[in-house]
């Protein structure tokens, strides 16, 4: 596996002479002190303090100008019956929810056709791999809601076969299909991960699998699924923390506002409209707060799930 | 799991050897088929995926009556070189140069300061024992799985306070302070993977860690100071939430946000220009990615970096 899902520390320098132990220990510490002040700076001004502060702020009524008001957990009970937020909290859970498999099939799937000795493996990866580092543009958002717009590229193949849905962009039960085609596009990242994994499988397990006779259906669930879980398990927790954290696309293809109807009103574009536009920013506090925790609840629950079905090439077979 | 050494191309690590159970299952004529069945499918799904930006480079040399409605087709006879000229106009008495240099500087020096502070850094994770290493190293991993939004606001508070809202401090600062903890990260496990026999001979030899630093370990991270200077600079390059809180004065736009004014203020009237100026915005992207396609998908399977 040569990416790191687990995230094992390994100390490095080996054990020093013994006189001038002491001596080195503390001019490793200044040093290491030293070295680690952009960072540790970095850390403390611009993710811990910010941090306190928001968590302060998500209980106060805030608009940048008069001075916080503490208004203790209003924020939070008002949220929930803040139909506009609720509203985005279903839109990005259907988005997380139904376009993060879709994105990690066709990785996994594409991933398994191009992993062989043939020719051309290069070009292909490459190919698949160019949307991942565009999709998330400003450009592509534009050229997507052109495509997908009335009488686009879309809209005219669909009716070629008969299927007449008109644009995609203005129809609310559409825009949700249409978001989650442009993740699903950018399978590119994760399949280069995967093709990394499917490649240190040993071979002779599957020779071994073939003299006895399984199919290709038999190997994939008894060889590649185990051997590729941790891999499986490293693509679906990062796609999934990033999935909730969409925002340009939405806010190109909606012009700020998160329609029509509010179909595209995904969770951080809400968040920024109540932040940034209202100025109602203990409330956009409030939120990021919930989505930290909404997103740590996740992560908890991936990491305690992984035992049961990730297997570790340390653990016994 | 081992710490990524040099990119090995995309040789298999695990070469089978001639099978000995059934040396000749399959006629060479079987395996030809089965090749061009493979390179017809992978192919097929190669103009599926690229269809998009294939679609956009054709529209933006089209005229705009043929963008959309009954012409769909992906050539045309009446190819120029307009929409680009509308394009390069720019929006708002801005032009589009302006733009790209506004780009070009926010991302060079999103690449100073990345390289810079996430390799000093690093080194301090990877190469130093101190106490602390071990809390500290497991904050910064935190804040890989941490969503941004929370520190957004507080930010904007600060440096509006400071009077620094519409400059380029408040999107640059980030990166001189490590503040991609992607990049160290990636930079530990490289420097990891290093023998730790090379600290201990320029020790012996009364190189300080400075030395150490500057003139045994940079060298020896090329690979991944190149990874790192690529994906910031691509990074930064489409940023487009972090100018949009900061920026409000259309001189000081980069490319993402400058296509948003003429998306705003043309709508639909000029779709050629528009897409003329998403490809221009897209291109030193894709040039980089044609220049550097090597490390960017070995970056990404090795690391698992993002796009």
């Amino acid at each position: 596996m040569t990416q790191s899902p687990t995230l094992s520390r390994r100390s490095t320098s080996s054990a020093p002479s013994q006189p001038r132990k002491s001596r080195r220990r503390g001019a490793d510490a200044r040093a290491g002190y030293t070295f680690l002040l952009p960072w540790l700076l970095g850390f403390i001004a611009l993710t811990v303090g910010p941090m306190i502060s928001s968590l302060y702020l998500s209980f106060t009524n805030y608009n940048l100008f008069d001075a916080p008001k503490w208004i203790g957990l209003d924020n939070y009970t008002s949220l929930f019956q803040d139909e506009r937020f609720l509203q985005s909290v279903g839109v990005t859970m259907q988005y997380v929810v139904f376009g993060t498999p879709l994105k990690l099939a066709a990785a996994l799937a594409i991933a398994m056709l191009l992993n062989s000795k043939r020719k051309g493996q290069g070009f292909y990866r490459s190919a698949f791999y160019a949307p991942s580092l565009i999709g998330a543009s400003v450009s592509i958002a534009i050229v997507w809601k052109a495509m997908f717009g009335d009488s686009g590229p879309v809209d005219q193949g669909l009716s070629f076969f008969g299927i007449n849905l008109g644009g995609w962009v203005g129809n609310p039960d559409m825009t949700m299909g249409m978001m989650i085609l442009l993740t699903v596009w950018q399978f590119g990242a994760p399949m280069v991960i995967f093709l990394a994994g499917l490649k240190q499988i040993p071979a002779d397990l599957y020779e071994a699998a073939s003299m006895d006779g399984a199919g290709p259906v038999r190997k994939f669930i008894n060889i590649t699924w185990p051997m590729l879980s941790p891999v499986i398990f490293f693509n679906l927790l990062m796609e999934t923390i990033h999935a909730f954290q969409i925002f340009a696309s939405a806010y190109i293809i909606s012009n700020g506002e998160g329609g029509p109807a509010g179909s595209t009103l995904f969770y951080t574009l809400y968040l920024y409209l109540r932040g940034f536009s209202d100025f109602r920013m203990g409330y956009a506090s409030a939120m990021a707060w919930l989505l930290v925790i909404v997103v740590g609840i996740i992560t908890l629950i991936f990491f305690k799930t992984s035992k049961s079905w990730v297997h570790y090439s340390g653990d016994s077979k | 799991m081992t710490t990524m050494a040099t990119p090995t191309q995309n040789q298999p690590t695990t070469t089978t050897p001639a099978p000995v159970y059934n040396p000749k299952s399959e006629s060479t004529t079987v395996k030809r088929i089965k090749s061009t069945i493979f390179h017809i499918v992978a192919l097929a799904l190669v103009a599926m995926v690229l269809y998009p930006a294939i679609w956009m480079i054709s529209a933006s040399f089209k005229p705009n009556s043929e963008i959309g409605g009954a012409n769909n087709a992906l050539w045309s006879n009446n190819f120029s070189f307009d929409n680009f000229i509308t394009a390069m106009e720019g929006i708002g008495g801005v032009s589009t140069l302006t733009f790209f240099t506004n780009s070009l500087i926010l991302a060079v020096g999103a690449v100073v300061g990345t390289v810079l502070s996430a390799s000093i850094s690093a080194y301090a994770f990877a190469r130093i024992n101190f106490p602390g290493r071990g809390l500290f190293f497991g904050m910064m991993i935190a804040t890989l799985l941490l969503p941004f939004h929370v520190v957004i606001i507080p930010q904007y508070i600060v440096f509006q306070q400071l009077g620094l809202v519409d400059t380029y401090v408040p999107l640059l600062i980030g990166k001189f302070l490590a503040a991609d903890a992607f990049f160290v990260f990636l930079m530990v496990q490289f420097m990891r993977g290093l023998p730790a026999e090379l600290d201990e001979a320029a020790r012996i030899d009364g190189a300080g860690h400075v030395r150490i630093f500057g003139s045994i370990m940079l060298p020896l991270m090329k690979p991944a100071l190149i990874s790192t200077s690529i994906f910031s600079f691509i990074w930064s390059w489409n940023d487009f939430l972090g100018p949009l809180l900061y920026l409000n004065t259309p001189e000081k736009y980069p490319l993402p946000l400058a296509l948003r004014l003429f998306v705003d203020q043309t709508q639909s009237s000029d779709y050629g220009a528009m897409i003329a100026m998403s490809v221009l915005a897209l291109l030193p992207v894709l040039v980089f990615f044609l220049v550097f396609q090597r490390y960017i998908v070995e970056g990404v399977s090795t690391q698992g970096l993002k796009g």
